[in-house]
């Protein structure tokens, strides 16, 4: 990994991971009498890990003058792995879960293995562990490849991963350990929080630069939703998550939001996050991958800019959606409706210019698992965004709120639309950035895909059922006008669903695991694939601009 | 004309991301600013009480064990909701919360005003082991609450951070939140009379649970139960109170 690096960039990397195993060593003395003490350790194991590592090989072989000539991809291959490895811990978390409401005994009573600390380790883990390394490695694959240019920088980007990775690991481990904000998709405590900033700030820049770096005139349409993607999740990551703590030996601290002001800002956050981490960086994906994979160009640049902007200026007004009918004014709430019904457009502009993309080669949709897995994933973005329009209604709103029916939406979106496009970048990234002639097995692609579609399916009819159920049970009145089911009556109706849940899931969570595999023998057991030019263009050639 | 404008910004990266914060700081600004300056926004409830630093202690276990994943905090505006669960929430009764805790599913029942509802001995059996008390019940077994002695020593740290965010607490209150939290649920030593000195009379002391030589987990997270819905009676006066909730179907 450090073969690419030249000597002083090697001392620069060994004193960031120094400075990070320091800064553990000073968190865990502080924090000797509080759960933060045991992050303290957690990152000066991590730090200190990562600087043996480049001590190890500090002394390899340096790189020739001419690596500029070539893209950087060690970074993009490690983040790949590291995907693969939180979507098989994610996921499995999320069966775990799933099965202790079918049997509420899989907590085996432990304090850290109950359901409400499990809960937020599968959610960080699937969207951040996931979704985030993947969104990072795609993010610095597209951004060279399109601008022509090598990557800005030969340690940040390894900061950037790694950092981010170290952000993961410190929230996931906190809610076993049970430290949490407890606000939803941000639940890492405040020292987190701040470090993701610098992770952050430094990503921002990285990207900027290569951009800037680029030997084409135009920014291409996916790397404006990367950019999309980075910047404003920057912005809602640092308003939602500001806090006072108790103080700098603690890890607990206080939102500055209070009550109603913390409600509207938080679901500010929570449905921007799934427009910007889980809609536009996965729409950058799908705008490089999905052309590529199908050899046509995007259907229509037109249709690209009217759905990049309103998606960017829309999305920011519909987060009170998730607050219909609660203490919030009326007013925001209808806000919310409003512009989340107008949403639409700009969704089924970007499904609609994905598939039509697809005209003229349906037969290599036919034949190709990985393009498959592109068109299904157009096809349930439609589907999930449609879904939430609909859901963001208010009369509509007031019987999905509270009620499975949201899980089997978030689903529709998070597995049909989130994890099908990533392995379908995925599949296609794999044997290109390692110069394999194709996947190691495309039997496997099928029988992954079908594990997907099959577990996709079982788990979102399964919540729509049971939500509507519950719902309906909720406001069913006897003829005399009083309730007509008690809350544990509509409990009761909910376990053949939560079991069948659980089986959708494990077939997905299958799907995944073979997925590794298939992507550790193509980089272990396939030939090589006849070498293609695949290089930026020599910075001497262009002028600057 | 605008795809040729169009043109011209993909060409400057600096361009495109200001383009891009503009775009997408209109929304934010609109709906979250007028949150603090429009005074309709939260109600006027001059009997609202702060937690006390048992009852906080209780609040924080609830975050801590994720209890919000399964269990919302928020009665809507909805006959059938007001109906199964009391008055419909106000925002005055969580302006002390923080975070809030409305929660976005209910896998268990709603929890705004669980407050009174059970006795204490209740909700011991229940959070030991649910299934003991509601045989269907898939709401996790919290047997450990019970043998984990409260962490009380920084209490007054707590209590000193939600002071400076604008909660009235006391300096007197942040002295000794160690001690009220100790008091609160030891009801025979001499520390209780100070908890409903500087809570008020309405502040509930008691063994809750069931022992009342050691403060444990247990004795907090009931103690925050038992208070929820109970800080004012906002909800149940007046003007709150007889708005028609609106229905959906009707
Ligand atoms: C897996 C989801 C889940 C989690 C996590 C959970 N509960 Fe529950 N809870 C339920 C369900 C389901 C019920 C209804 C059945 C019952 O009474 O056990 C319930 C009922 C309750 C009730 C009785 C409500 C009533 O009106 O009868 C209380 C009180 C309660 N839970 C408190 C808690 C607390 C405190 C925590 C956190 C320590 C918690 N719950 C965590 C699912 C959950
Ligand atoms: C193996 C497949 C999966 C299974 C079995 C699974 C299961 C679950 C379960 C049981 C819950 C809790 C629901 C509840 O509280 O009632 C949940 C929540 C959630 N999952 Fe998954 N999940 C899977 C994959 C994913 C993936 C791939 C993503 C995202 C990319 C994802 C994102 C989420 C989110 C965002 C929530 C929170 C939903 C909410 O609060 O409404 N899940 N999942
Ligand atoms: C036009 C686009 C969309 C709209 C208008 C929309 C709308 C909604 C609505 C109304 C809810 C229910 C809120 C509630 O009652 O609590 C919701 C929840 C959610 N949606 Fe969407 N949605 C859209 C697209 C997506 C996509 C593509 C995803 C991708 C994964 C997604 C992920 C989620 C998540 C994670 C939640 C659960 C939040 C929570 O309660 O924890 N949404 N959405």
């Amino acid at each position: 990994m450090l073969a690419n690096l030249t000597s002083s960039e090697r001392q620069y990397a060994l004193i960031l991971a120094s400075a990070v195993a320091l800064a553990g060593v000073a968190m865990a003395i502080m924090g000797r009498s509080d759960v933060l003490g045991v992050h303290g350790v957690i990152v000066m194991l991590f730090g200190g890990g990562i600087a043996w590592v480049v001590m190890t090989s500090f002394y390899g072989p340096e790189p020739t003058d001419d690596r500029t000539a070539s893209y950087y991809d060690d970074p993009i291959k490690v983040g790949i792995v590291l995907s693969m490895v939180w979507a098989v811990f994610g996921m499995f978390m999320g069966v775990w879960v799933a099965a202790q409401l079918a049997w509420p005994n899989l907590a085996f009573d432990a304090a850290w293995s109950s359901f409400g600390r499990l809960r937020p380790t599968h959610t960080t883990g699937v969207i951040f562990g996931f979704g985030g390394n993947a969104l990072i490695a795609t993010s610095f694959h597209v951004v060279q490849r399109t601008s022509r240019a090598r990557l800005a920088g030969q340690v940040s980007p390894w900061f950037v991963l790694l950092g981010f990775n170290l952000f993961c690991v410190l929230a996931v481990s906190g809610y076993l350990l049970g430290i949490t904000q407890s606000k939803e998709y941000a639940e890492a405590e405040w020292y987190a929080d701040l470090w993701l900033v610098i992770v952050w700030v430094t990503y921002f820049i990285l990207y900027i630069a290569t951009i800037a770096r680029r030997k084409e005139p135009h920014i291409y349409v996916a790397n404006w939703y990367f950019m999309a993607f980075i910047l404003v999740v920057a912005i809602l990551h640092i308003i939602n998550n500001l806090a006072l703590p108790i103080s700098l030996g603690h890890a607990k601290s206080y939102t500055i939001w209070p009550g109603v002001q913390d409600a509207m800002v938080q679901w500010w956050y929570g449905h921007n996050a799934v427009a910007f981490f889980l809609t536009a960086g996965f729409l950058g994906m799908l705008y490089y991958y999905l052309p590529v994979r199908a050899q046509r160009p995007i259907f229509s640049y037109r249709l690209s800019i009217l759905s990049f902007w309103g998606i960017v200026f829309f999305y920011m007004w519909a987060g009170s959606h998730h607050l219909h009918y609660t203490a919030l004014p009326h007013w925001v709430q209808t806000l919310g409706m409003t512009f989340s019904v107008m949403l639409l457009v700009p969704s089924w502009a970007s499904a609609g210019n994905a598939l039509l993309t697809l005209n003229g080669a349906w037969h290599r949709v036919r034949d190709d698992a990985t393009l498959r897995f592109m068109m299904a994933a157009a096809v349930f973005y439609g589907l999930s965004t449609f879904e939430g329009s609909f859901m963001a209604i208010r009369p509509v709103n007031s019987l999905s709120h509270y009620t499975d029916w949201t899980v089997g939406h978030v689903h529709a979106g998070a597995l049909g639309w989130v994890a099908l496009i990533t392995f379908g970048s995925l599949y296609t990234l794999v044997p290109s950035l390692w110069k394999r002639e194709r996947m190691y097995s495309a039997t496997l692609v099928e029988v992954h895909f079908w594990l997907a579609i099959a577990g996709t399916l079982i788990y979102v009819f399964a919540m729509w059922n049971s939500g509507i159920i519950q719902g309906l049970m909720w406001r069913t009145y006897t003829e005399e006008g009083a309730l007509a089911y008690s809350f544990v009556d509509s409990l009761v109706a909910m376990y053949p669903y939560y079991i069948a849940r659980a089986f959708g899931g494990l077939l997905f969570l299958i799907g995944a695991v073979i997925g590794c595999y298939n992507i550790w023998m193509t980089v272990r057991a396939t030939p090589l694939a006849a070498t293609r030019a695949d290089v930026p263009v020599q910075p001497a050639a262009v002028p600057g601009e | 004309m605008s795809e040729l404008f169009h043109r011209k910004l993909e060409r400057s990266a600096i361009g495109f991301v200001i383009a891009i914060i503009a775009a997408a700081s209109v929304g934010g600004i609109v709906e979250i600013a007028p949150l603090f300056t429009i005074d309709e926004t939260v109600e006027e409830a001059p009997d609202m009480r702060v937690y006390t630093p048992l009852e906080l202690a209780g609040r924080n276990i609830y975050v801590r064990e994720g209890c919000y994943a399964c269990h919302s905090q928020m009665i809507r505006t909805l006959r059938d909701e007001v109906e199964r669960y009391g008055p419909y929430s106000l925002a005055v009764e969580s302006q002390y919360d923080r975070p809030m805790l409305w929660g976005s599913k209910r896998t268990g029942p709603d929890l705004a005003r669980i407050g009174g509802k059970y006795s204490d001995f209740w909700h011991v059996a229940h959070l030991n082991n649910p299934r003991d008390v509601v045989p269907e019940s898939n709401m996790p077994a919290y047997r450990w609450l019970g043998r984990t002695p409260l962490k009380m020593d920084d209490l007054p740290k707590h209590l000193a951070a939600q002071q400076s965010l604008g909660v009235p607490y006391t300096d007197e209150m942040v002295e000794n939140a160690a001690r009220d939290a100790y008091g609160q649920a030891t009801p025979d030593t001499d520390f209780a009379s100070g908890v409903t000195e500087r809570y008020g009379e309405e502040t509930t002391v008691s063994a809750f649970d069931g022992v009342a030589t050691q403060v444990t987990e247990m004795d907090a997270l009931v103690a925050y139960l038992q208070v929820l819905g109970r800080l004012t009676d906002a909800a149940y006066r007046g003007t709150a109170a007889s708005e028609q909730p609106s229905d959906p179907e009707g």
